[in-house]
């Protein structure tokens, strides 16, 4: 078996993420490239929770839907998923409390036996796993020890209760490849903002975005960074403002509902001309939507988002290496323009679990401050104001001023524009030479690029959607006769944003259940297309 | 260094904003010759002709939003924490529209000064009712009368947390002097509520004459004192309205402890050290 999945479900609080979590590490070690779909409700106990971890040779961000092994700690897991399990799959279970065909063990009966807590339960069935999967134990022993150091004595003890109880039913062999750590978006996003010399981070706390604030929060220590929660979104960016005017390089990461709040702020910086990085995590909406489901919506918001014309700079990463090199790249052209800079994510990317290879991403130093006063400098004053103002910052209502300064900021906009040219801000994957491509954005990337694999398609991603990568979005779709659009919304939102640019998609793949593409269903869906 | 800036003074002759202006600008060169630099002052304020300020004083100033005074003066002053931080707001600014950071900036007892321009009066926008408007109050958004009863702000910051709370009167020169230096001088968030008179939309001249009085023989470390003081007017009803400083203690400010928690950062290049946290993801 050289590509295979694992579901393992429960309900919430179970630990299944940590379990999930436990086996891609494990998988990791014995040199696979591994992904995680990370599906769990807005709640902290009960409901259904489940992950997909992924395993192959090669390297992958997507998951499939069937899967080679069904883990199930409730009743409920087995229902949901059992159509999922490949014909020659088999299922694990706690015999205690599921009913099912394949691999039960009496879980309750050994946690019970070994005076162990409830919470162990899922140690047990993963112990079952790596015996049922040819495992040997060491392998399986150090992942316990690596992840579960606190109550390591007894998840080892159930773990091998669980290891022991059940039998080989398949070979998963080692692969020679060194491993590489597993990052959600949100943390290597982190990363890269770190990387290019991020002082400050102020957030409201709100999925899939609050866990960039823990990360932070975490990291602060280390990297010196100044944290903050206030009172809400408005008060996130105006504060964060307030750090950039004193020359600290400040991020602010929300989702959609919060960056409602956060408009006005945007359309200060763009007047003020305050730099600052604004991560948008796109979750299912409208309002409060699906809280930990998925989403493409907000591309025409952020890209419209605030009152007035300014230039922003907007990217859509669509995997950790791009969320890393792109969010340092985000922070210094932010400084570099004194502009507001958008990092769009969504649920997929941000809470997903990838490989992280930092040696594959271009090096990103950290730019310089601004040749610019900043107050507190000898003899500067130096006066930013959210009224038109003339050089000096006091406010005016002059007609030549205003048209300069509104000329003033276009001008930054066409700069930035050909800044971009100096970076790949559209990328192309894939048959070159197809003339049909798929086109996508942001977490689409990873299952794009694998199903364009199996049609010979060639894959078209702009990085950078504003400004739009006009020329290079032209070269990348050269030759190309059939464009196909694949998107999380029910508009086409990037479909629509090229056709403003003079091109057009030829059928549009949309998905708008809150759950991303798995691989299997959109080589459903091109099929169709053929 | 000349205080003074190029724009032009448009409030109406009268106003009680030039009170504020002049004391402002007599404390910060008072400041300045005791050796606090006018390099390390920001003025912060919002939208209203409170705000104006920031145009008339030739000191570091950012030009907020209408409400959005207080974030960013926080955010400056965890970024430079030797600045002196003054902000201007007005009853609609901080006391309608950014409510929520007045309470907060309370509540951390961060180490800024707000001055309110409260003139019980929107009077940018000509002349709407305010959160300090007494009831009956009839303006161009109530013209039969205003139905709510007004908000007593000092109350309010003293259920939030703030440790030094006075108010003072427009046309009290020497008092609002004194007050704003010693506000400035305050290691913690300080509001001064300013009586300001707004001679066109809502002249309160005589009324404020009849009632003020300075307080004598009160004792601002008594919390308790200080509320009764407080409560003795509560911006509706006729009563004696006592200018001073009602409320004073020392306590923690937000930013000094903030930074006491910040920790340099760890030996190494950040790049070195981004590969030690990856580390702890294989
Ligand atoms: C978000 C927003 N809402 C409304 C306004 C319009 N506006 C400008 S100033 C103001 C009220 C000002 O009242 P106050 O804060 O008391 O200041 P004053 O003019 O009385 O000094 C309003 C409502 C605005 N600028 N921004
Ligand atoms: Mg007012």
């Amino acid at each position: 078996m050289d590509n295979f999945s694992i579901l393992i479900g429960g309900q919430a609080g179970y630990g299944i993420d940590k379990a999930g979590l436990i086996l891609a590490r494990l998988f990791n070690q014995l040199g696979y490239r591994v992904y995680i779909y990370r599906d769990y409700p807005s709640l902290i106990r009960g409901g259904h929770t489940f992950s997909i971890v992924r395993a192959s040779k090669e390297r992958i961000c997507a998951h499939r839907n069937k899967v080679d092994f069904l883990l199930a700690l409730n009743q409920e897991t087995i229902d949901l998923h059992k159509n999922k399990l490949k014909a020659k799959g088999i299922a694990i279970y706690d015999s205690d409390v599921v009913k099912a065909d394949g691999l039960g063990l009496p879980i309750g009966q050994i946690i019970k036996e070994e005076n162990a807590p409830e919470i162990s339960r899922n140690t047990c069935l993963i112990g079952a796993f790596a015996k049922a999967a040819g495992i040997d134990w060491p392998a399986f022993e150090a992942a316990i020890k690596q992840n579960m150091p606190k109550e390591l004595e007894i998840n080892l003890k159930v773990g091998k209760r669980g290891f022991d109880g059940a039998r080989e039913t398949v070979k998963i062999e080692k692969v020679n490849q060194p491993p590489l750590p597993i990052l959600t978006g949100n943390e290597a996003l982190s990363l890269g903002l770190i990387a290019a010399g991020l002082q400050a981070y102020v957030a409201y706390p709100m999925t899939p975005s609050s866990a960039i604030l823990s990360f932070m929060a975490e990291a602060a220590d280390k990297f010196s960074l100044k944290v903050l929660q206030p009172e809400g979104e408005i008060g996130v960016i105006m504060t964060a403002l307030g750090f950039s005017y004193a020359g600290t390089k400040a991020a602010v990461g929300t989702s959609g509902g919060g960056f409602c709040l956060m408009t006005e702020g945007v359309s200060f910086a763009g007047m003020a001309e305050l730099p600052i990085v604004i991560i948008v995590g796109q979750r299912t909406g409208p309002s409060t939507g699906l809280p930990t489901y998925t989403g493409q919506t907000e591309l025409h918001f952020v890209l419209n988002a605030g009152q007035g014309e300014f230039p922003r700079l907007m990217v859509a990463p669509g995997d950790p290496e791009e969320a890393y090199y792109w969010g340092a790249l985000a922070l210094n052209l932010a400084w570099q323009f004194q502009i507001p800079a958008f990092i769009l994510t969504d649920k997929t990317m941000a809470e997903g679990g990838f490989n992280f290879d930092l040696n594959s991403i271009k090096e990103v130093k950290e730019a310089a401050l601004p040749k610019r006063a900043f107050p507190g400098d000898k003899g500067a004053v130096v006066k930013i104001n959210s009224y038109e103002h003339d050089g000096s910052g006091l406010t005016t209502e002059d007609a030549a001023i205003t048209k300069q300064m509104a000329e003033k900021r276009l001008r930054k906009g066409n700069d930035l524009a050909e800044e971009l040219e100096k970076y790949e801000s559209v990328k192309v994957y894939g048959n070159n030479n197809a003339s049909t491509a798929i086109l996508c954005w942001g977490s689409n990337k990873g299952v794009c690029v694998e199903a364009a694999r199996k049609f010979g398609y060639k894959v078209i991603q702009p990085l950078v959607l504003s400004p739009f990568p006009v020329k290079q979005f032209e070269a990348a779709i050269k030759g190309v006769k059939k464009l196909i659009c694949v998107e999380n919304n029910s508009t086409g939102q990037l479909a629509q944003l090229i056709k403003l640019n003079g091109y057009s998609a030829d059928q549009l793949i949309l998905k708008y259940d809150g759950r991303p593409f798995d691989l299997d269903e959109l080589e459903g869906e091109l099929k169709k297309w053929l | 260094m000349a205080l003074e800036t190029q724009a032009r003074n448009n409030w109406c002759p009268g106003c009680g904003n030039f009170a504020i202006l002049n004391a402002v600008k007599a404390v910060l060169a008072e400041l300045q010759g005791e050796g606090t630099s006018p390099d390390d002052v920001v003025l912060v304020g919002g939208i209203g002709q409170h705000a104006k300020m920031l145009d008339y004083v030739n000191v570091n100033s950012f030009y907020s939003l209408h409400g959005r005074a207080l974030p960013p003066a926080e955010g400056i002053k965890l970024a430079k924490p030797e600045t002196k931080v003054i902000v201007f707001s007005g009853d609609g600014d901080a006391y309608g529209e950014g409510m929520e950071h007045l309470v907060f900036a309370a509540k951390r007892n961060i180490d800024i000064t707000l001055i309110v321009h409260d003139n019980r009066v929107y009077a940018l926008t000509t002349g709407q009712v305010t959160p300090t408007s007494p009831q009956g109050f009839r303006s161009r958004s109530t013209p039969g009368g205003n139905l709510e009863k007004p908000i007593n702000p000092l109350e309010l910051v003293l259920a939030a947390g703030a440790t030094h709370i006075a108010r003072g009167y427009s046309a009290n020169l020497p008092l609002l002097k004194k007050q704003v230096k010693e506000a400035i001088l305050h290691k913690g968030f300080s509001l001064i509520d300013v009586l300001q008179v707004c001679v066109t939309f809502s002249n309160l001249y005589d009324h404020y004459n009849k009632h003020v009085y300075e307080l004598k023989d009160h004792d601002p470390a008594d919390r308790e004192a200080a509320l009764k003081k407080i409560r003795e007017w509560d911006y509706n009803l006729e009563a004696p309205i006592a200018l001073g400083t009602f409320y004073k203690t020392l306590e923690p400010a937000f930013d000094a402890e903030f930074l006491k928690a910040l920790k340099p950062a760890a030996a190494g290049s950040r790049p070195e050290l981004i590969k030690e946290v990856l580390k702890n993801y294989v």
